[in-house]
């Protein structure tokens, strides 16, 4: 299975990309559940490096922000700027089941909705949450998706 | 227990709460149980309310139970108990944001979890819509004219939780550091306040994700109290040998995190793979690799096959294969250990004071462990060593850690060698249901400390309220201060080594 993925992304990848595509993730107010899974994608069973997605320390040299959690209205101000701080093309993929709808935290008073209620979301991942091979291919979906430019 | 003792010949005891007796006392006996946290002749483990009256649990260490004192504030006022304690700061200022209590005589009246954003004030008491644009914080001030303001967050450089740190540094040296919280903040007690048990479980098992095993089992354990439930031995085991198996999960990828943030990614890579090998197997033998929803008040929502036992019993000695060289890695690595040793110390006296749970509190002399005391099914039945240490550095968090590692899999050991046959769930018929509210408390253990829940449950059988209480809540301001004196690069590093949770902090 992630050997399946793996040789599909490294041949999309370097078709697309030239082998480089910069992540930034946000936790906008997740449980904390995805972020552990996220960090998966960076031991060495995935080591999503080899294919040139790397996550970056600062949204001004992302491709594409990754946010989890229901946005918070906490955090709403600091994911705007987090997004408005990186720089064009950008895509922005919402991870978990909180960040599709708000999952079970969805009506509460201090959280805003799903990721797509405060940005334009290009790729939902789902899950409660989702392991590193759906990651995988979440990102592949949209590495085969964002053909030259938007 | 002498606080019990006193309280009996004072106080009224409040017989629908489960297992442990709360006391409803008068202002004279709030102050009482104040001035007992503040001496040290007992510990403040829980600090809470349910809009009508303020809770607080206190144990007296080796604690064999909790003792909960609460007390009716009809004028929506109450005795500050921050004003003695300090430990209660926060918790006081949380109340008072969610519930619009006020504690009189409070030393710090600044909101806490409230950051102004909600568009209302007091979301769980009597409230009432607010601008929702966001309020200036003012940190305290720390003047002079070498020292600089850092501000860092609340989005971080990493793939971790969102916080700010407000740093006063002189050069390179850290004056202060003070954290503001709340960013994550989602609500949760007011979602749990009408919900169905099971979907307040599922709740609880999402107040931090890291540790949902221990959630659940703490939210399971205060229902089955409150509502006179015991659960099937088999559950037992399978809950201990699911928490061990999270406890594991989180050592490792800290252990090696903590390594990754003095620049030896050696360790990292390899901590990484054992993380990522625990995971699988929980996977596999659960169908969730964090086993979210696993525990659910009753039991477990799903059993362990007999290759389940199979595969447990493979994990432990691929673990012990590979772990003990890389302990000796890090015992043989002097720029490693030049890092860590004596980095970011905090006290025995503040962690006493602070009741600071888990490695935090081991790695400065606080041999508290809620599997051992109160105490809980199966623990009690195994033998289990809790490792202490006394430098309070990161090395010694550090160190703990690796110690608790060789216990976890022991008990897993232990729990498999004792796996009765029979089903892992007792219904909860509705027939179990009281014709009045019920109230269950109860304290696990998780692998960064004692989680503690308290659940009062309506007599239709939803959840009137329920409040759960990190460990971080006492482990953040134990940062602030290790932090002191220490340069601004180390910051990471002891951040790391303390890992607290944002989320279960920020509920």
């Amino acid at each position: 299975m992630l050997a399946e993925l793996a040789t599909r992304l490294a041949a999309v990848g370097r078709r697309k990309l030239g082998r480089s595509l910069s992540i930034r993730e946000v936790d906008a107010g997740s449980c904390n559940g995805c972020e552990l899974e996220i960090h998966a994608l960076n031991n060495v069973y995935y080591d999503v490096e080899r294919f040139g997605l790397r996550f970056v320390a600062s949204p001004r040299h992302a491709d594409v922000l990754m946010v989890t959690g229901p946005v918070t209205h906490n955090m709403r101000q600091a994911l705007e700027r987090t997004y408005h701080a990186t720089p064009d093309p950008k895509w922005v993929v919402a991870v978990g089941d909180c960040g599709f709808n708000g999952g079970v935290f969805a009506g509460s008073y201090a959280c805003v909705g799903g990721v797509s209620a405060v940005l334009p979301v290009d790729l939902h991942i789902r899950g409660c949450p989702p392991t590193p091979i759906a990651l995988l291919q979440g990102l592949i979906a949209l590495v085969e998706s964002c053909s030259e430019g938007r | 227990m002498d606080i019990k003792e006193d309280l009996r010949e004072r106080a009224t005891v409040v017989e629908t709460q489960r297992p442990w007796s709360r006391f409803a006392v008068d202002a004279d006996g709030w102050r009482r149980s104040i001035l007992a946290a503040a001496q040290g002749s007992a510990t403040m483990v829980g600090l809470w309310s349910d809009g009508g009256a303020i809770y607080m649990a206190l144990a007296e260490e080796p604690a064999s139970e909790l003792v909960v004192v609460s007390l009716a504030c009809p004028d929506a006022h109450f005795p500050s108990v921050a004003l003695s304690h300090a430990p209660a700061q926060r918790l006081e200022r949380a109340i008072a944001d969610l519930y619009g209590l006020v504690p009189d005589e409070s030393p710090d009246t600044r909101p806490w979890l409230d950051h102004g954003r909600w568009g209302l004030s007091h979301p769980l008491g009597q409230h009432q819509a607010v601008a929702g644009e966001g309020a200036p914080y003012a940190f305290r001030a720390a003047e002079g004219a070498p020292l600089h303001q850092i501000p860092v967050g609340p989005v971080h450089a990493g793939i971790i939780e969102p916080g700010h740190f407000r740093f006063a540094a002189n050069g390179e040296t850290i004056v202060r550091l003070e954290a503001r919280l709340g960013y994550v903040h989602k609500g949760i007690e007011a979602l749990m306040a009408g919900a169905p048990l099971a979907e307040a479980c599922h709740l609880a098992a999402r107040v931090s994700g890291d540790s949902t095993v221990a959630y659940a089992t703490a939210f399971a354990r205060a229902v089955e109290a409150a509502l006179g439930i015991s659960v099937p031995e088999r559950a037992h085991w399978l809950r201990a040998i699911m928490a061990e198996l999270e406890r594991l999960a989180n050592h490792f990828g800290d252990i090696g995190a903590i390594c990754n943030d003095a620049s030896f990614s050696l360790m990292h890579a390899h901590c990484g793979a054992l993380r990522e090998r625990v995971l699988r197997c929980s996977g596999s033998l659960f169908g969730h690799r964090l086993m979210m929803d696993m525990v659910v008040p009753g039991g477990l929502a799903r059993d362990l096959d007999h290759d389940g036992e199979r595969h447990l019993t493979a994990l432990l000695a691929d673990i012990r294969l590979h772990f003990p060289p890389l302990v000796r890695l890090y015992d043989s690595t002097a720029t490693l250990q030049d890092r860590t040793v004596t980095t970011g110390i905090v006290k025995a006296e503040l962690v006493r004071q602070y009741g600071a749970g888990g490695f935090v509190g081991r790695a400065s002399g606080r041999a508290f462990d809620a599997r051992r005391s109160p105490g809980y099914a199966p623990y009690l039945a195994l033998d289990l060593d809790i490792p202490v240490r006394h430098e309070g550095d990161v090395d010694a968090r550090v160190r703990v850690r690796m110690d608790e590692v060789d216990q976890s899999l022991s008990i897993i050991e232990q729990c498999l060698g004792r796996l009765t046959r029979e089903p892992v769930r007792t219904d909860l018929a509705p027939g179990r249901l009281a014709a009045e509210s019920r109230e269950g408390i109860a304290l696990v253990e998780g692998f960064r400390g004692d989680i503690l829940v308290w659940v009062r449950i309506a007599s239709d059988g939803t959840v009137a309220c329920c409040h759960l209480r990190d460990p971080s809540w006492f482990q953040w301001p134990l940062l602030e201060a290790a932090i002191e004196g220490n340069i601004v690069a180390d910051f990471p590093l002891c951040n790391k080594s303390f890992n607290c949770s944002y989320a279960g902090h920020d509920l």
